[in-house]
């Protein structure tokens, strides 16, 4: 007896000490404390399916445990024993009817949900939305701003409450771009413009990381994402625009190179540095288009910021028409 | 590739690998020894090496498929040293670790899960169906072989010219020659190639068994459930496999000729393999857990002692899963921004999957209602199958919903959602299905009480080892990355994962002496030790060479608990009337030709010419001499039946 209150004691102390032990480090669950628009529709999303589900999965569990404890064979009472017992027409009915009810309606809610958050569809705000181009690089993550005219590595910054419109791309084997308290991600590749449109609702610094393998130091490619007030943000602008050099082509080139880097910033780039990216690894004529109408190479530099920037998505996806698509084929 | 120096051919600079290098010689050596100080060459060759049986080819597939399971169970286990480990504290360096998470996934999905998968069918299908052997025995000879020397060829790579380190589905461009130059991605290629030929023949092998070889009366509605599954798998085989073969082609090609099929650069089109690949790569997944499923029936059923509940759904649920699983692939990634319309497609058709799968649980939980249930290990594996699946599954839904999965995709989210799938699903599947066939394939038992700490090891490191990554995963922990900063808070939850992660390496070491006592302090077993419903169960264990002495007559579902309820009721069994058998004859052409197929894989890694020819010549030499072999087969006397009947106390 004494043994097993030793062991009870035991038993009730090592979770409450696990927990403890976890929940230290418990405030860092960002994907369930979002900080703008976009995340927190994704986490009602998430609640809402993980709801569903629980109808279906709490009373399969019960049910499985209770099943398998009442019809063990070791059982003192004797339950009815039906060996023969393999076909219940009504049974079946009700446990195909419930899971397709359910999954239907999961699937209405994730249709509806797939249109409103479209990474490409532009936010609703009385802000005028602010760009800012991403290049995925071995290993590190370049932010040009054109608007600003600056540039910098493994950090970006804008203002709150301002809709960010990222128009990502890799120079370098694909990534994803990742800001979870903002968002979900999207890829980077090359020869490609993205789109992914963000906004933080508060000032705050935000991790991001890059979440699709991409080589050696591919675990390096984190970065802090910064909201702060229009004011800030501007003064920051100005800092940068002073305090550091400009990023020659040269420079570029030898950013580029497979490196981890420290957190730089540039007071200017040269001018189409994303469209030449993006262009870089397109042939003439062969330029292979994605599907969804976002996501095409450019040709001309006007639809990098400006023609992106006021943002209605095309959902038949087969939009080209800002594009030069001259004898390539739509090619799925 | 052209060698100027020792390094350049064999992995140099880390003490893990001499380490490595060591012990596997130190094997070999004692394997040679042994082999030669027991005069054992020949034996091996005429019993093993050159079989056509598929008992014993069921064998060597489990033996090489636990063999893989412990390669990257110790690739795991570093992985989850070196997580344990914040703030740039290497155990492993970055590209040591790029090795490890790359190889540990090919090796658990093709070398480990997909051979165990292929050793379960080889030792059971045939004698579920009352046939003799497969149809082919040849060419599952054959296939094993390929199989063995592709998955030789990738694990060569560890010690020689240096792994693959571009993910387990090798993601071009980062495959490709310009950002791996290295042996290691062609090593890939080549290794997943030769074996994924071998998956396609046996694929094939087994539809034709199952179609042509059942016993007379085994309509297809009254197949054992297992064999369905195998059916449903091998469907989804030989219309997925073809794709895997075409895609790494191309990627040879580009790699080899310079090609840009899916370059970065001269319109390639690396988005296109990614389809490409997850076409294959989504019905594989379903190609090693369908079969699971069908152990569960088999077992829930025997253990229950009850017939299985709503057989015609279950078939019907597997059949619309083989074919659902080709309609989904792009939910892998919802994030390359192919916009709202392809995800809502992708998202509505995977979770549609969800349903017929959600019912097959409750079929067994309604197997199970009103039966007499007992727990030995095989119904304590289901058991454990049961909740872990089905929470598995819960969150395979919540990743299927495409705008949430912007926030899942490719985090520790996702790591913990397919690794319950595919541990509570193939894996324990996999275990319960060797548990409950292993005295029908060995004639001996295992022990129940270090099977017990297995399975609790197992079961308990399993949760503390992955339901902590969930959490990671919102905390926005991505896959692949093998440092952090303490500042993420990632490291406490790090910890307890890897912790269960060793739970499970310890379990697997109870396993492996659960196996050594067990053949040591042997528990003979008579045909039938589980109170067992189908066909297999019917004749001796192990079972003879022929399998069954008189093909069986089938008059419905679980045929052999119908006769022993004939029997009891004091129905005998008419006198067996021996008729010869018609067998196969053993051969070494597979093993040869698998040989040089592994030549020929070898040559093209290093670009050797001189290897690559006598490789070509020799796949071609075998395949004319096989052709023009003649002797191939041949009768068992029933002279020799009644011997070896008697022998295994049948009543001749």
């Amino acid at each position: 007896m004494k043994y097993k209150g030793w062991f009870l004691r035991a038993a009730a102390f090592l979770p409450l000490a696990l927990m403890t032990f976890l929940l230290s480090g418990c405030a860092d669950v960002v994907v369930l404390d979002p900080k703008g628009e976009i995340g927190k529709h994704q986490l009602d999303l998430i609640y809402i399916t993980t709801g569903l589900c629980l109808i279906i999965i709490v009373p399969v569990l019960i049910l499985t445990f209770w099943i398998a404890w009442k019809y063990r064979a070791k059982s003192k009472k004797k339950e009815a024993y039906q060996p023969e017992w393999d076909h219940s027409t009504k049974l079946e009915t009700i446990w195909w009817g419930i899971p397709i009810l359910i999954i239907l309606l999961i699937a209405i809610v994730t249709v509806q949900y797939s249109y409103k958050l479209e990474p490409s569809k532009a936010i609703a705000s009385d802000n005028k939305p602010i760009t800012i181009q991403v290049v995925a690089l071995d290993w590190k993550w370049l932010f040009l701003y054109p608007e600003q005219g600056i540039a910098t590595v493994n950090y970006v910054q804008f203002p709150e409450k301002v809709p960010v419109q990222f128009q990502l791309t890799a120079d370098a084997p694909m990534n994803s771009f990742w800001i979870p308290q903002l968002g979900g991600q999207i890829y980077t590749m090359s020869g490609m413009a993205m789109k992914l449109h963000l906004i933080a609702d508060e000032p705050g610094d935000y991790f991001g990381t890059g979440a699709n393998f991409s080589g050696e130091y591919f675990g390096k490619m984190t970065f802090n994402a910064k909201a702060t007030s229009q004011a800030d943000f501007d003064k920051w602008v100005q800092d940068v625009k002073q305090s550091y050099p400009a990023m020659s082509q040269d420079g570029y080139n030898e950013l580029a190179q497979p490196e981890t880097s420290l957190v730089r910033s540039f007071s200017a780039f040269p001018n189409g540095l994303f469209d030449n990216i993006v262009n870089k690894y397109v042939v003439d004529g062969s330029g292979h288009h994605h599907g969804g109408g976002e996501a095409a190479p450019l040709k001309d530099s006007a639809a990098a910021s400006g023609q992106a920037a006021n943002g209605e998505p095309d959902m038949s996806g087969m939009d080209m028409s800002d594009t030069d698509v001259s004898g390539a084929a739509h090619q799925h | 590739m052209k060698i100027t120096k020792l390094s350049d051919f064999f992995v140099t600079g880390d003490p893990l690998i001499y380490g490595a290098d060591v012990a596997i010689g130190l094997t070999m050596v004692a394997i040679v020894v042994a082999l030669t100080a027991f005069k054992r060459w020949g034996w091996l060759w005429r019993e093993w090496l050159t079989t056509v049986d598929h008992k014993r080819i069921g064998i060597m597939y489990v033996i090489a498929s636990l063999l893989m399971l412990f390669r990257g169970g110790v690739d795991a286990l570093l992985m989850r040293t070196q997580l344990a480990l914040p703030d740039s504290m290497e155990f492993l360096k970055p590209d040591h670790y790029n090795d490890i998470f790359t190889t540990h996934g090919v090796i658990m999905i093709l070398f480990m899960a997909m051979p165990l998968m292929f050793g379960l069918f080889n030792l059971t299908v045939p004698l579920q169906i009352g046939a003799r052997d497969v149809a082919f025995p040849l060419l599952n000879s054959l296939s094993f072989w390929l199989f063995f020397m592709g998955a030789m060829l990738f694990n060569v790579s560890f010690v020689i010219g240096g792994s693959p380190e571009a993910g387990w589905l090798a993601y071009p461009p980062l495959s490709e020659k310009m950002f791996s130059p290295g042996v290691g991605q062609d090593f890939y290629i080549w290794g997943i190639q030769i074996s994924g030929i071998g998956s396609l023949m046996t694929g094939i092998n087994f539809i034709v068994t199952i179609l042509k070889m059942r016993a007379p009366g085994m309509k297809l509605m009254k197949m054992p459930m297992f064999t369905w599954s195998v059916l449903s798998s091998c469907l989804t085989i030989i219309l997925a496999f073809p794709i895997l073969t075409v895609t790494l082609a191309l990627l040879f090609i580009d790699r080899y000729f310079g090609a840009h099929f899916f370059t970065l650069d001269m319109g390639g089109n690396p988005m296109m393999y990614i389809n490409l690949i997850w076409m294959w790569g989504h019905p594989e997944v379903y190609i090693v857990v369908l079969p699971a499923f069908g152990i569960f029936s088999e077992i829930v059923a025997t253990f229950s002692k009850k017939r299985l509940f709503g057989y015609g759904s279950m078939v019907f649920a597997l059949m619309s899963i083989s074919i659902f699983s080709f309609f989904t692939w792009a939910h892998h990634f919802f994030t390359m921004g192919s916009g709202a319309n392809v995800n809502a497609f992708f998202a509505v058709t995977t979770m549609i999957i969800a349903i017929p799968t959600g019912v097959k649980v409750f079929n067994w939980l309604f197997t199970m209602y009103k039966g007499k249930i007992t727990f030995e290990l095989p119904m304590l594996w289901t058991m454990a199958f049961i909740p872990c699946f089905v929470v598995g599954g819960m969150t395979g839904v919540m990743l299927s919903v495409a705008p949430a999965d912007f926030q899942f995709h490719n985090s520790y989210f996702l790591i913990a959602h397919f690794h319950q799938v595919l541990i509570g699903g193939v894996v324990f599947g996999y275990f319960a299905g060797l548990y409950y066939w292993w005295p029908k394939v060995f004639g001996f038992k295992l022990n129940d009480k270090l099977g017990k700490w297995a399975f609790w090891l197992w079961n308990i490191g399993f949760y503390v080892c992955f339901m902590p990554q969930y959490v990671l995963g919102l905390m926005g922990m991505t896959r692949r990355v093998s440092s952090y900063s303490w500042d993420t808070g990632w490291w406490s939850w790090n910890f307890v994962s890897t912790i269960g992660g060793f739970l499970m390496g310890i379990g697997f070491l109870f396993q492996v002496w659960q196996i050594l006592h067990s053949i040591k302090f042997m528990e003979r077993v008579k045909g039938d030790p589980w109170g067992g419903r189908t066909l297999e169960w019917s004749i001796p264990s192990p079972a003879p060479f022929y399998n069954f002495a008189i093909t069986p007559k089938v008059e419905g579902r679980d045929d052999w608990w119908r006769r022993k309820e004939l029997a009891a009721k004091g129905v005998q069994d008419p006198p067996p009337k021996y008729e010869p058998i018609h067998m196969p004859k053993n051969s070494g052409t597979p093993i040869v030709m698998s040989l040089f197929w592994f030549i020929l894989g070898f040559g093209f890694v290093f670009d050797w010419l001189w290897l690559i020819v006598p490789g070509a010549i020799g796949i071609a030499a075998t395949m004319l001499y096989h052709s023009f072999n003649y002797d191939t087969d041949y009768y068992v006397t029933v002279d020799e039946i009644k011997k070896t009947e008697a022998k295994a106390g049948r009543v001749v």
